[in-house]
């Protein structure tokens, strides 16, 4: 039962390569629908790429906690990733942990993201900090709620366990109970990304800002490395919504031609919901910070009908 | 040298009896009486420590070993002491946590030379650490009530140590009276078993719950004979005595109130002892008189823990995050773990009414991994927290900061203690709440009716919690170990001193331990889950040689901690080629934060505790009922304010709306009481002789 070591490198470099277009897409496609330009669909690997070049600063007032949290941010990301399934339904690093495991490391980011927050000593970095740690709290329940009605039905918390039991279990895809469980997926998705009404990612208006104020106070490698872990993690959620609830195209052998299609439908899956994203972005207003609850406590809502229209009216 | 581990567990009570009595007598010479008292509880705890593991992983002990440690004088009254395997594992941490703490007062109790009696700490620490470790070892109701309340006694006195305060006073008096309430209910429970089983031997209510099972699987049957009836229902009795009388101990919701406050005043090493060991003797009376004494639990037991350990999870976490006092934060999060062990146990209980032994041992193997769990990094926490008050002699939070570099050390434990209890992984809470977690999603399954519901709603509860705690800890660690310091006292903060450190490295080391070797972990509790449930469990739970972590079955989701650590440090391979890559010329600057172009931040414009937690207070304003008062003195506009005064409150719902009025209507009937006690002899007299007929009256 050793760990896959190439599956666990090719998905690395996946997961590297592919994160930073998705949130250069969902930018881009913002941007058309708001009828401007736009910055170009790979200008995150230029923005990566010359944050590693630049020098750093960093505030007085910053422990080792502050550049501790980067590497944190990243590596769990990553790790979190190598527990999802892609283009393929058996993750490599499926044995070492499921979803709980994928939660818990996200959490374990977002953990030192807001010390790296606070670090600093800037009131901006605290706001952001305690906002980010409120909203993920009361995003938990309904995320984790939604992804446990999939896991009682797999029988297991493992998500390569959950996807092939989805896959199994046909074209009932329009099965309400599932609908509901996605949308609840969804709306903690934009919540866990930082996404339109409940963050503005593009915002730098000091008292709306988020997950960009606990940034604030980062620069050069430390900033890329933040940078890049958001995109990842954002991809890595975006698999779990798509790969739970549209399990079509994994691939099953390892031929060549298979993975390639798979990748490729992967990849098109992924598309689909960025622009999805980006247009809930552009229509939505963001919304203010005490009424995020309400939206997030309607996704916990859904969760529970989807728990209970799967279990009970069966 | 050879000694059995059962001459090494006397030593270690031996060393307790000593430390305690050196500390008494050498009490004028405060350094002497620091050095003596400690040191042996340090040596009684490390012989203790080597005795439990001995046993425990010697594992094949099926009948428990009974030692009489004094004479018997008096019938009944037996002073014998069991080592069966839930006595040695509680005996485990309370060695462990005795250990780690004994080190870390030599140092600490320092900080009271000349202001306070140094031997009188020492002589009720060990006092306390003596009968805690009887309490587990007790093999009688009658010793181990005499041992409960000694502990109790102990825990009072160390408590109002700093009595010169009041706020430590009345926490003192509180604790003494819900801990003596607590203790009424579990001696009426022993009466009620002492009823059916005719001694107070702990053997002999093991045999009564078997006889209980018996009676339980029989009950519906038409011709259920009605003593057998009555039987059961004095079970359930003895059943809510119990839940009541250790619930106090253990401080679930709303039993807890008394927690929050007792703790914090205490001496800080006494405060760990109190969160880490002491409130776990609560968990301790559960486990044995539920899975061991009462024999096959109805539905309704379980339910009813597992609801009470949901409410106190979500209830301790949510009322920690108002608090900005860091030891009271810390014992708040005492109520939270209480509540997640709590709904292990509960699960347990209602698999095992279900008939799934299965994912009953695994529920309970949750429980008591993170009964120990809990045990070391919140007395990490509250040792952190002891010295960062012994540096800077303030607990709260808005007066501190920037610790992270004046006491670099200490900040790395207590972020070490943090990232466990916030259960995330790779450390040891990560491990036991993922347990807690896959016995609830596959106790979905164990049953029909609507009540299989509470698993999954439990579990985004707990999920809840989980999330709360991180929130809560960001603010613990960042507010006061990052940033700015907030005050004269936390800039001048110095590292706490050697002993002191090397107290805490030994919690962190058992904490990195059980958080990336549960399986090597889970073998120690085999012994355990045998004699409770009559199952082993370690082997099914290891895959891949002890590298993985499996839920009862392994496609029901496995974790591997160890491997998630070993990678993720691989995975830094990535940033470092980068930088190789790329990054190689850059330069490191020094500068100041992001200002908005004033002259420079300073620790006034900082984020602070409350401020932090404000989102969360106005979310769930409804429980909290936020109150808050602004008075703003100014010269020509109110934007201009020259004074300000801020008050904010949160209102403890238990307290105002439970315990006060409990307290009122108390007051009103003693005061309606004193009618009778007239001072006159004549009518005292007639009161003896009326109770004299009413009991002959009631004898016949």
């Amino acid at each position: 039962m050793n760990p896959d070591l190439t599956g666990i490198a090719l998905q690395t470099v996946l997961l590297l390569l592919l994160a930073p277009l998705i949130t250069g897409c969902i930018r881009n496609w913002k941007s058309r629908l708001q009828n401007r330009r736009g910055p170009r669909l790979w200008q995150p690997y230029f923005d990566l790429v010359k944050f590693l070049r630049k020098d750093m600063v960093i505030s007085e007032h910053a422990s080792w906690v502050f550049a501790a949290a980067p590497y944190v941010v990243f590596i769990t990301a990553l790790l979190a990733g190598l527990m999802v399934p892609l283009a393929s339904a058996q993750a490599p690093l499926s044995l070492f942990g499921g979803v709980l495991a994928i939660v818990g490391l996200l959490a374990l980011g977002r953990f030192f993201m807001a010390l790296g927050g606070l670090d600093p000593a800037s009131a901006f970095g605290g706001m952001g900090s305690s906002r980010e740690m409120t909203i993920a709290a009361i995003a938990e329940p309904a995320l984790m709620l939604a992804v446990f009605t999939v896991a009682i039905t797999a029988g297991s918390t493992d998500l390569s366990h959950i996807v092939s039991s989805a896959q199994q279990s046909g074209w009932d895809l329009l099965n309400p109970a599932r609908l509901m469980a996605f949308a609840a997926l969804f709306i903690v998705l934009l919540a866990e990304t930082g996404r339109v009404p409940i963050d503005n990612p593009a915002t730098h208006l000091e008292l709306t800002m988020i997950h960009e104020a606990m940034l604030l106070e980062y620069s050069g490698r430390y900033l890329a490395l933040m940078e890049w872990g958001a995109s990842i993690k954002q991809l890595v959620l975006m698999a779990i919504l798509v790969n739970i609830f549209l399990p079509i195209g994994l691939i099953a052998d390892h031929s060549v031609a298979m993975i390639g299609l798979g990748l490729v439908v992967f990849v098109i899956k992924i598309l689909v919901l960025s622009a999805a994203v980006a247009l809930v972005e552009t229509v939505n207003a963001k919304l203010r910070l005490f009424r995020v609850p309400d939206l997030l406590s309607a996704a916990f809502v859904l969760a529970t009908m989807a728990l209970l229209s799967t279990f009970l009216f069966h | 040298m050879d000694l059995s581990p059962i001459a090494l567990l006397t030593l270690a009570l031996l060393g307790y009896v000593i430390g305690s009595l050196a500390g008494l007598v050498l009490c004028r010479w405060e350094r002497l009486a620091n050095f003596l008292s400690f040191g042996c509880a340090t040596l009684g705890a490390g012989c203790g420590l080597v005795a439990c593991v001995e046993l425990l992983a010697a594992g094949g002990t099926t009948a428990p070993i009974q030692l009489q440690l004094l004479p018997t004088l008096v019938p009944y009254v037996q002073f014998t002491v069991r080592l069966d395997s839930l006595s040695l594992f509680f005996g485990l941490i309370v060695s462990l946590l005795g250990l780690a703490l004994s080190l870390y007062s030599l140092g600490y109790a320092r900080g009271f030379y000349g202001r306070k009696n140094v031997g009188v700490l020492g002589a009720f620490f060990n006092l306390m650490l003596l009968a805690t470790s009887l309490v587990f070892l007790s093999d009688n109701a009658f010793f181990f009530l005499i041992a409960w309340e000694i502990m109790a006694l102990s825990a009072y006195c160390l408590v109002s140590f700093e009595h010169e305060k009041p706020e430590t006073r009345n926490a003192g008096v509180f604790y003494f009276v819900m801990s003596h309430i607590g203790t009424g209910c579990i001696m009426l429970g022993f009466l009620l078993l002492f009823k059916d089983s005719g001694g107070y031997g702990f053997d002999g209510f093991h045999a009564l719950g078997e006889k209980f099972s018996a009676a339980f699987h029989d009950r519906n049957n038409p011709d259920f004979p009605v003593a057998l009836h009555q039987l059961l229902l004095r079970r359930d009795a003895a059943f809510l005595l119990f839940l009541i009388g250790f619930g106090v101990k253990a401080g679930i919701v709303p039993l807890h109130t008394w927690l929050p406050q007792a703790h914090p005043v205490a001496p800080s090493n006494v405060s760990a002892f109190m969160s880490g060991v002491l409130i776990k003797t609560g968990i301790y009376g559960m486990t044995r008189v539920f899975f061991d004494f009462l024999g096959t639990p109805p539905m309704w037991w379980g339910v009813t823990v597992l609801a009470i350990g949901t409410v106190s999870a979500v209830l301790g976490v949510l009322y920690a995050l108002m608090q900005h006092d860091l030891k009271r934060l810390l014992a708040y999060h005492s109520i939270e773990n209480i509540g997640i062990i709590l709904m292990g146990f509960g699960a347990s209980l209602m698999f095992l009414d279900t008939g799934h032994p299965l994912l009953a041992t695994l529920a309970l193997i949750a429980g008591l991994y993170h009964t120990i769990n809990h045990a070391l990094f919140k007395g990490l926490l509250f040792l952190g927290a002891g010295a960062v008050l012994h540096a800077t002699h303030t607990r709260d939070m808005e007066h501190l900061g920037g610790l992270a570099k004046r006491m670099p050390q200490t900040a790395f434990f207590f972020l070490i203690g943090a990232v466990a209890i916030s259960a995330l992984p790779p450390l040891n809470g990560f491990v036991s709440e993922w347990l807690t977690y896959q016995s609830l999603l596959q106790g979905f399954g164990t049953t029909e009716s609507l009540l299989r519901l509470m698993f999954p709603i439990g579990g985004a509860l707990l999920a809840l919690t989980g999330a709360l705690a991180a929130a809560c800890f960001v603010k613990a660690f960042g507010i006061t170990f990052l940033a700015q310091p907030r005050s004269e006292a936390a800039a001048k903060a110095h590292e706490a001193s050697f002993t002191m450190l090397l107290g805490q490295a030994v919690l962190v080391a058992a904490c990195v331990f059980l958080g990336l070797f549960p399986t090597v972990f889970l073998k120690i509790l085999d012994p355990l889950t045998q004699q409770l449930t009559g199952l082993q469990l370690s082997q099914q739970l290891t895959l891949a040689n002890g590298l993985v972590l499996a839920g009862a079955n392994p496609a029901g989701g496995t974790v591997s901690t160890l491997g998630i650590a070993l990678l993720g440090i691989a995975l830094l391979a990535l940033p470092f080629a980068l930088w190789l890559a790329l990054g190689r010329r850059t330069k490191t600057h020094i500068g100041p934060t992001w200002d908005c172009g004033l002259k420079g931040l300073t620790p006034r414009m900082e984020y602070t505790a409350t401020g932090f937690s404000k989102p969360i207070r106005m979310i769930f304003k409804a429980l909290f009922r936020p109150r808050r008062e602004v008075q703003r003195e100014y010269d020509f506009s109110p934007y201009f304010a020259t004074n300000i005064r801020f008050e904010a409150h949160v209102e403890e719902v238990f307290e105002t709306k439970i315990y006060r009025p409990l307290n009122r209507w108390v007051l009103w009937l003693s005061r309606r009481m004193r009618a009778l006690q007239a001072g006159s002899i004549q009518a005292y007299l007639i009161y003896i002789f009326i109770t004299l007929l009413l009991l002959l009256l009631f004898a016949l």
